[in-house]
């Protein structure tokens, strides 16, 4: 358009100076005024045209910053479904080669499955043959700016289970971390692992006397942790929760059920070595907690307890890589080690009425006494890796069933003084961060009066996001 | 009220305590960089070191408690450090370094990455999704990533944003010569072909001209096998390489069993800050890098 009007001008300008020639005054004045008109739109083309330079000038200046901050491809526009949560999935399983025992338990202890039979393990651990352990679905995002959301869902035949659902803060600084929901407790070293993280086919002796096949102590609650802003590691933390779990019980109630207290100390000891240790302390009530015991005559009794348990628990890590690399060697060292107290009251009563120690007569009579225990436990494990492929790791653990004070009640139930042990090597293969192959074999005397040699052949595969996992 | 007041106070002294900047660097390039631009007004941190695979490292004990006073943290980004960075993050309790706070900032997204997958299959090794997280070593790369880092050092620490942009402005006058020095000495290396242990050197061959004719692991992240290898060597005879490259973290038995079958000289690069001797700072670290290829050419 501009150049048009140039081109118009120019024309004009060159009419308006034929008639010059003719040397009229009255011409001479109008030359003078064209003259000015032309300036004027001379001057008026300049400013356009510097106007439109500039806005150029601007739109290629937008442009080109536009594709310095666009390239990274990590920002590039995703779909909707961008925003799905992480999600992975736990194929675990294995093939298992046991004496038959018809309830498996530890000697000298209560068992944590109550006394249903049925329930009394989780799938696999207690099983003979080829099995599959429970299939973990794992779903974790951050929520918002201010929370994350995770949660771990463990599929068996007919039924989820909700293993793990929480929320954990992100943004309230200061060193604090508050959690909620159904949580792993901070308690201990392995508690807060997942099974797929073991290096062992099963959890300790120790942590199944303590909280159950499950192998870990979870409940529905709170945690909150604070760390230190020193330079060596300093951690403490408080949960208060239902405490529905084993050595707590399922009861309707207002308040918290159980509370816990942990504090972590751990360093760097120069480039090779790292280590964590930790102390624990774990309270809870329980009411009509069930267990089998047997009767001085061998006959089947119910026991139930009502009153207070309450677990320390002490921990330490060390590990080892060679410069600090451990992905070609490197050396794990764990131990903990437990010791429970349960003070209460212990009812004796026949399930089946079929007559015993505690109700002779078959007529539903119960005897209730004064229950006191004091019990103890540890294992060490050391786990060499050898090459990126290869680890082979050995597990010692010896329980004490320790002071078990029955009261009246010690005169018609057994109670059983034992110290179970068990002894535990493995191999490991791992194809990749992703795989794994395992063959463990267990000398496992944890039932008096029974060695049983275990075999497993295990595997656990995980799919999906790249799980990052706890020191 | 005397509590909070209390509280305002200590937080207060706290802030004055350390008037320096907290870096937290998860690799050893990233950190000298911070060093270079931060100077005395940052402290440095740097997570790993160059005899350590990024891609392994666990989340110590030490790492959390320095994460905890961190006031930046200068991931590599792309999910090299999947692994245990996010769990550092959450652990730590410190609001300031979550992932799209200031106090987070990832290389991987200040340049445009190279080896995007376009299918995101664990059958092709542990890939990356958002590309090739080895960037420095295209020393390009080392500038785009500063530009953003000193805004990123501004904006945490107003007051000595000038004093960033000038220490800033003075390495990058020198980097710029530095990078004509390296690409005149480099151009020898145009063309050559070369083997590699791992995908760690894709920014540098990409940057000097080196032609990648075959990687030792046979997927990304996988170890080299020796049915692998034997296929490598046969590739060999039609497809010759002139040198094997492997950073200081990776393991030597496989680069040395090629180059005893071939004649072949082993390329032993720092790769990263501290992976060598001579690498002491990121200067160092490409004057050596073109020394030790430049060597093997002879």
């Amino acid at each position: 358009m501009l150049c048009s009007s140039r081109w118009v001008l120019a024309v004009a300008g060159a009419f308006v100076s034929l008639p010059a020639l003719a040397g009229d005054p009255d011409l001479q004045a109008l030359r003078a005024e064209i003259g000015q008109m032309k300036a004027a739109y001379e001057q008026r083309i300049a400013a356009l045209e510097a106007r439109l330079q500039s806005a150029e000038q601007q739109q290629i200046r937008t442009q080109s910053a536009a594709a310095v901050e666009v390239p990274p491809a990590s920002q590039a526009a995703a779909p909707a479904s961008g925003f799905n949560p992480q999600v992975s999935l736990i194929l675990q399983g294995q093939y298992k080669n046991m004496k038959d025992v018809a309830e498996r338990g530890i000697t000298g202890f209560v068992p944590a499955g109550g006394h249903d039979h049925a329930a009394d393990g989780i799938e696999g651990i207690s099983k003979r043959g080829f099995s599959v352990d429970h299939t973990e679905l794992v779903l974790a995002a951050n929520i918002d700016p201010y929370w994350r959301g995770q949660a771990i869902l463990a599929a068996l035949d007919g039924e989820v289970e909700v293993e793990e659902a929480w929320f954990q803060s992100l943004a309230i600084g200061h060193g604090i971390g508050l959690k909620g929901g159904r949580l792993r407790s901070g308690l201990g070293y392995l508690n807060e692992q997942h099974p797929h993280a073991w290096d062992f086919a099963d959890s300790p002796l120790m942590y199944r006397a303590l909280f159950g096949e499950h192998g870990s102590y979870t409940q529905d609650g709170l945690q909150l942790k604070w760390l230190a802003p020193t330079p060596v590691f300093l951690e403490i933390g408080a949960e208060i929760g239902r405490g529905a779990n084993f050595p707590g019980s399922e009861r309707n109630k207002n308040g918290a059920g159980a509370g816990a207290l942990f504090a972590h100390i751990g360093d760097d000891m120069g480039l090779e070595h790292s280590w964590r240790a930790g102390v624990s302390y774990l309270r809870t009530r329980a009411k009509e907690r069930e267990a089998h015991f047997a009767d001085i005559n061998g006959s089947e009794a119910v026991g139930a307890f009502d009153g207070r348990s309450s677990t320390w628990v002490a921990d330490f890590v060390w590990k080892w890589a060679p410069n600090g690399n451990p992905k070609y060697r490197n050396f794990k060292l764990q131990t903990e080690y437990f010791q429970r107290r349960e003070k209460g009251d212990l009812s004796c009563f026949d399930e089946e009425l079929a007559g015993n120690a505690c109700d002779p007569l078959a007529a539903g009579d119960s005897v209730t006494s004064r229950y006191k225990t004091r019990q103890s436990g540890w294992y060490a494990q050391g786990v060499f890796q050898f090459s990126p492929n290869w680890r082979a790791g050995l597990r010692y653990e010896q329980l004490d069933s320790g002071s078990r004070n029955f009261g009246a009640n010690a005169a018609n139930l057994i109670v059983d003084s034992y110290r179970p042990k068990k002894t535990t090597a493995m191999a490991d293969y791992s194809w990749s961060e992703f795989s794994r192959l395992r063959l463990q074999y267990a000398h496992d005397q944890s039932m008096r009066g029974l060695t049983d040699h275990q075999w497993t052949l295990q595997y656990i595969m995980s799919l999906g996001a790249h799980g990052a996992h706890k020191f | 009220m005397k509590k909070l007041l209390c509280l305002c106070l200590l937080a207060g002294s706290s802030l004055l305590a350390h008037a320096e900047l907290r870096v937290f660097a998860t690799v050893p390039e990233w950190g000298a960089l911070a060093k270079e631009i931060g100077g005395p007004r940052v402290s440095v941190y740097t997570a790993t070191h160059a005899q350590q695979d990024p891609h392994r490292i666990e989340a110590r004990p030490s790492l959390l408690a320095q994460a905890r006073r961190a006031d930046l943290l200068i991931a590599a980004g792309a999910d090299l450090e999947a692994g245990w960075l996010p769990v550092v993050q959450r652990e730590s309790g410190n609001a300031a370094i979550q992932s799209g706070r200031p106090g987070y900032f990832e290389a991987a997204a200040q340049v445009r990455l190279l080896d995007v997958p376009a299918v995101l299959d664990r059958a092709h090794g542990d890939v990356h999704a958002a590309g090739n997280p080895h960037l420095h070593l295209d020393p390009r790369n080392v500038l785009k990533v500063g530009e953003a880092l000193v805004r990123r050092l501004g904006e945490l620490d107003p007051p000595q944003a000038a004093a960033y942009q000038a220490a800033f402005r003075d390495f990058a006058g020198r980097w710029q010569a530095a990078i004509g020095r390296w690409e005149q000495q480099g151009a020898a290396l145009r063309g050559v072909p070369v083997l590699v242990h791992h995908q760690s050197f894709v920014y540098l061959s990409h940057w000097l001209g080196l032609r990648e004719v075959g990687m030792l692991e046979p997927k990304p992240g996988v170890e080299p096998s020796s049915g692998h290898l034997t296929a490598l060597l046969a590739r060999q005879q039609g497809q010759p390489a002139r040198m094997v490259l492997r950073a200081a973290y990776n393991s030597d038995a496989p680069s040395q069993w090629v180059a005893g079958k071939t004649g072949v000289p082993v390329v032993l690069l720092p790769y990263t800050v501290g992976g060598s001797p001579a690498a002491g700072d990121l200067f160092g670290l490409f004057d050596d890098t073109l020394q030790r290829l430049l060597q093997a050419l002879r």
